[in-house]
């Protein structure tokens, strides 16, 4: 009977170690904090009206933003504790981590920076950006678009649940088999690494069909393939690969669960499974992931040099053959992440080949960004520096990467720190230099004002001195010898003074983490000081989304544009006409608030709790409420709300006059 | 405008669903011999039997099709009865797939006996998946129209459902050729 209520969970899925009852006890009192606040300035019917029940992509996108700051100082605490663990834990001392929370601690790292951070801040980004970028109101699907964030919410949820109630995998962010299946892991920790990621999965997924139709459906009048900006181009070529790649996560998600709960034999040891198919189809998805991930990185810097150089961006129509070249090639590689399976030379040669020749269009790309600088008026603002910072890491990791290239030499190197301290190279220096260039950069279209840039300056050079103080003695040990994912190590290999520099290294880049959030607070308290004094073009831009007034009213253009041009605002200012001139007002329909999205994350949350513990029952039931929900939604009709057109008239020429004063 | 961009979308959806199968096509063929000492493909199928239900799909897509024209052209209660025909059709393959997977699963030969097993159950289930949820979608649909008619919200829905329901049946198409004649043959 209990079993039957309770499935798996027993009162001995609440007994923690010391560090993570501290972890859960910091964040059930950062919850209760936020609780009483809430309480106490009467905000909770706010929260709920303007937050959680919008179907606004601005709203939903600054949603994104808040797990993703959350879950970064996650990740980075557990970085933390790794760090220190592998400083200390030498010959006779183990450190203050026992094997199997340390394994498990690289494994929720790793699924939560990639999971819960990157892929969250790429797609805040593509719901600030994308619609004002191509002139439109909205995405195409704005309930699905919600829907999205609240399944990836309880993805994220789920995830976090593995620290209050029982463990996570400690089976590296990959969880390969046979070590994942059940024979070998057989507690909850795989569970919960399947159904996080699977809600997460699913949708991104959604996200992704949404901002494909959104930018191929609703690009306003005159914008052209070849006239859409480069981040425009580089978020399509995002969304192509989330469309083609994540099915192949969710099919290898589903079938390592079948292994796993009905006792199936897809990647088992024995009865004729096969693990290497597993780690076949985990990385054809997981390489066009890497992709994923800088694709946008891409095409935040060439905004960002193009504008602080006040220059057109140098070879366009090579930077979109490019992202083209690279988005097919990224599924063209997938093997160079195991040429130790033994499939042969002529396999490995091929796969190592064609990763080679995805080295070429990055680097059209770098060459791009550097001729758009030649010649142009650079201004030395936060962005660029983070561009700055980028070159010089993602050179340096994209060197160490054409080395892995080299079946051969990825023989040696292979599961060694070389390889972490590549791909951090890549996640850090590409893609989370990139990001928070993007982040500085669009800030003030948001808020109106600017970051404070002396604070921002120093939170740059503990990143960046940081980053190679804790990842630069990582290329040396895995030269060494030193393997990923050691909890311990002897004292006569002679490793420790450099895993110590690593464990500086990233205290400094926790200094510059606490900078930046230090720095938010400095720039609102500062806020009048900082203010964007243009109403909406504070640097002097070159695209639409700098055409309309900061913060950006609920309906984006008062007036849809009319573009002629790749730089349409750039362009208008040059010319002394607004794109929007001489042309009327209209009503304007914006979808209306739902808690249907809400609820179905909420669903979605119980679903993935109660399949991880086997409580079939409430699975059941959590399903058929989703399909109430769904239904429910289905036949609504009223779902739109219309501003008429006097009224946008109104609010737009209070706010034009507010710029004006 | 707006359901031009509600089936582009669901295109769209369609092609990743594609690639889901496409995986588990993929399994298949790599797993399909690793009987590990069980009965393959040769022994196990009843080549009569699935055809029989390639027949009943092939009959539903024809009468699904009828049904979308039927809605097109505003005639709400032609659209009705081929619906209705349709979901006869597509429970009666349902119903016989569960069969054949009983009776497979009876004779010791469920999809924990061998990799082929799992893989085959994985790929054929994960299609009468689908079918299964078109049927309550439709189900759903048929609701909406006897109550409301044929109008701008659930005129895409009833077009995407076509567009679902050809697809099931391309899929299945697959199943039949590489699962059940090549399993048939022993390639
Ligand atoms: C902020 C500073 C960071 C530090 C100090 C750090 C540190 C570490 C350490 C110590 C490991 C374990 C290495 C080992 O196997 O011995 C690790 C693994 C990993 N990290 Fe980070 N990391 C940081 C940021 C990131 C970011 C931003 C990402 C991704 C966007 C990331 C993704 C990963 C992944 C995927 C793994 C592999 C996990 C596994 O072995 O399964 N890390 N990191
Ligand atoms: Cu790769």
């Amino acid at each position: 009977m209990m079993s039957f209520i309770f499935g798996k969970l027993t009162l001995s899925a609440f007994e923690q170690s010391p560090t993570i009852l501290a972890a859960v006890s910091f964040m059930g009192l950062v919850g209760l904090v936020v609780i009483i606040l809430l309480t106490k300035h009467k905000r909770w019917g706010w929260l709920w009206r303007e937050w959680l029940t919008t179907l606004d992509h601005k709203k939903i996108g600054m949603m994104y933003l808040v797990i993703a700051l959350i879950m970064f100082f996650r990740g980075g605490v557990e970085a933390l504790l790794m760090r220190g663990q592998q400083s200390i834990s030498v010959g006779a001392s183990t450190g203050f981590l026992s094997a199997n929370h340390f394994d498990q601690l690289f494994s929720s790292h790793g699924v939560d920076m990639i999971f819960f951070v990157a892929m969250p801040l790429i797609f805040a980004l593509f719901n600030l950006i994308i619609p004002l970028q191509i002139g439109s109101r909205d995405v195409a699907f704005p309930f699905l678009n919600a829907m999205s964030f609240w399944f990836f919410a309880a993805g994220a949820m789920v995830f976090n649940m593995s620290l209050i109630l029982g463990h996570f995998a400690a089976t590296g962010w990959v969880a390969y088999p046979p070590l994942s299946e059940l024979a070998y892991s057989p507690g909850v920790g795989v569970d919960y690494w399947i159904w996080a990621l699977q809600l997460a999965g699913v949708g991104t997924l959604l996200a992704g069909i949404n901002f494909l139709v959104t930018i191929i459906k609703m690009r306003c009048p005159g914008m052209t393939l070849m006239k859409m900006p480069l981040f425009i181009w580089t978020a399509l070529a995002t969304n192509v690969m989330v469309v083609f790649a994540f099915p192949i996560l969710t099919a290898t998600l589903g079938l390592l669960f079948l292994d796993r709960f009905f006792g199936m034999h897809f990647f088992t040891a024995g009865f004729g499974g096969n693990a290497m198919m597993y780690v076949n189809l985990f990385w054809s998805w997981g390489h066009p992931e890497v992709y994923i991930l800088i694709m946008p990185i891409f095409g935040i810097f060439s905004e960002v040099v193009a504008t602080f150089s006040k220059k057109r961006l140098f070879g366009y129509a090579s930077m979109v053959y490019a992202t083209a070249a690279i988005t097919l090639l990224s599924f063209t590689v997938w093997l160079h992440h195991f040429f130790t399976m033994g499939g042969g030379a002529d396999l490995n040669a091929f796969f190592g080949i064609a990763t080679m020749l995805i080295a070429v269009p990055t680097g059209v790309k770098i060459f791009n960004w550097i001729f758009t600088m030649y010649q142009g008026r650079v201004r030395f603002t936060l962005p660029m520096y983070w561009f700055f910072g980028f070159i010089a890491t993602f050179t340096l990791g994209g060197v160490a990467g054409v080395m892995m290239a080299i079946p051969g030499i990825d023989y040696e190197l292979h599961n060694s720190l070389f390889l972490v301290a590549h791909f951090h190279t890549m996640l850090i220096g590409g893609v989370m230099f990139g990001l928070f260039s993007g982040l500085y950069y669009w800030f003030p279209k948001y808020t109106g004002f600017k970051l404070s840039e002396a604070v921002g300056k120093w939170s740059f050079w503990c990143w960046l001195i940081g980053f190679f103080l804790a990842f630069g003695p990582l290329y040396i040990l895995g030269f060494m010898g030193a393997t990923r994912r050691l909890y311990h190590y002897s004292a006569s290999t002679g490793w420790q003074p450099l895993f110590i520099v690593a464990g500086i290294g990233s205290l400094i880049i926790a200094a510059g983490f606490i900078l930046q959030i230090a720095q938010m607070f400095i720039s609102y308290r500062d806020r009048k000081k900082n203010i964007d004094l243009t109403g909406g073009d504070p640097w002097d831009a070159r695209t639409l989304e700098w055409s309309i007034p900061s913060p950006v009213p609920e309906y984006n253009f008062a007036i849809i544009p009319e573009v002629h041009d790749r730089d349409p605002f750039w362009d208008a200012k040059q010319k002394g006409v607004m794109a929007t001139a001489g042309r009327a007002y209209e009503d304007i329909s914006v979808p209306k608030n739902t808690s249907i999205p809400i609820l179905m994350g909420g669903l979605a949350f119980v679903f993935g709790f109660a399949i991880v513990w086997h409580i079939i029952w409430l699975v059941v039931a959590a399903l058929l409420g989703g399909v109430t929900l769904l239904a429910w939604r289905l036949s609504s009709v009223d779902t739109e709300r219309v501003i008429p057109a006097s009224e946008v008239e109104r609010m737009d020429s209070e706010l034009r006059q507010k710029i004006a004063a | 405008m707006k359901d031009d961009k509600t089936v582009f979308g669901f295109w769209i959806f369609l092609m990743s669903d594609a690639i889901i199968f496409g995986a588990l096509f993929a399994t298949y063929a790599i797993l399909h011999g690793n009987t590990f000492g069980g009965p393959g493909g040769k022994v196990l199928f009843d080549m009569p039997f699935a055809f029989a239900e390639t027949i009943i799909l092939l009959a539903s897509t024809f009468t699904v099709g009828l049904a979308v024209m039927a809605v097109n052209s505003a005639k709400v209660k032609k659209a009705l009865a081929w619906f209705a025909v349709t979901f006869v059709l597509g429970a009666t393959f349902v119903t016989l797939e569960i069969g054949e997977f009983s009776r497979f699963i009876a004779s010791g030969n469920g999809p924990q006996r061998s990799g082929f097993l799992s893989s085959y159950f994985a790929l054929v289930g994960m299609h009468g998946l689908h079918v299964t949820l078109g049927l309550l979608w439709m189900v759903f649909i048929m609701i909406q129209v006897s109550r409301r008619g044929i109008n701008k919200f659930n005129l895409s829905n009833l077009n995407s459902l076509g567009l679902f329901w050809h697809f099931l049946d391309i899929i299945w198409i697959f199943i039949f050729t590489i699962v059940y004649l090549m399993g048939a043959i022993g390639i």
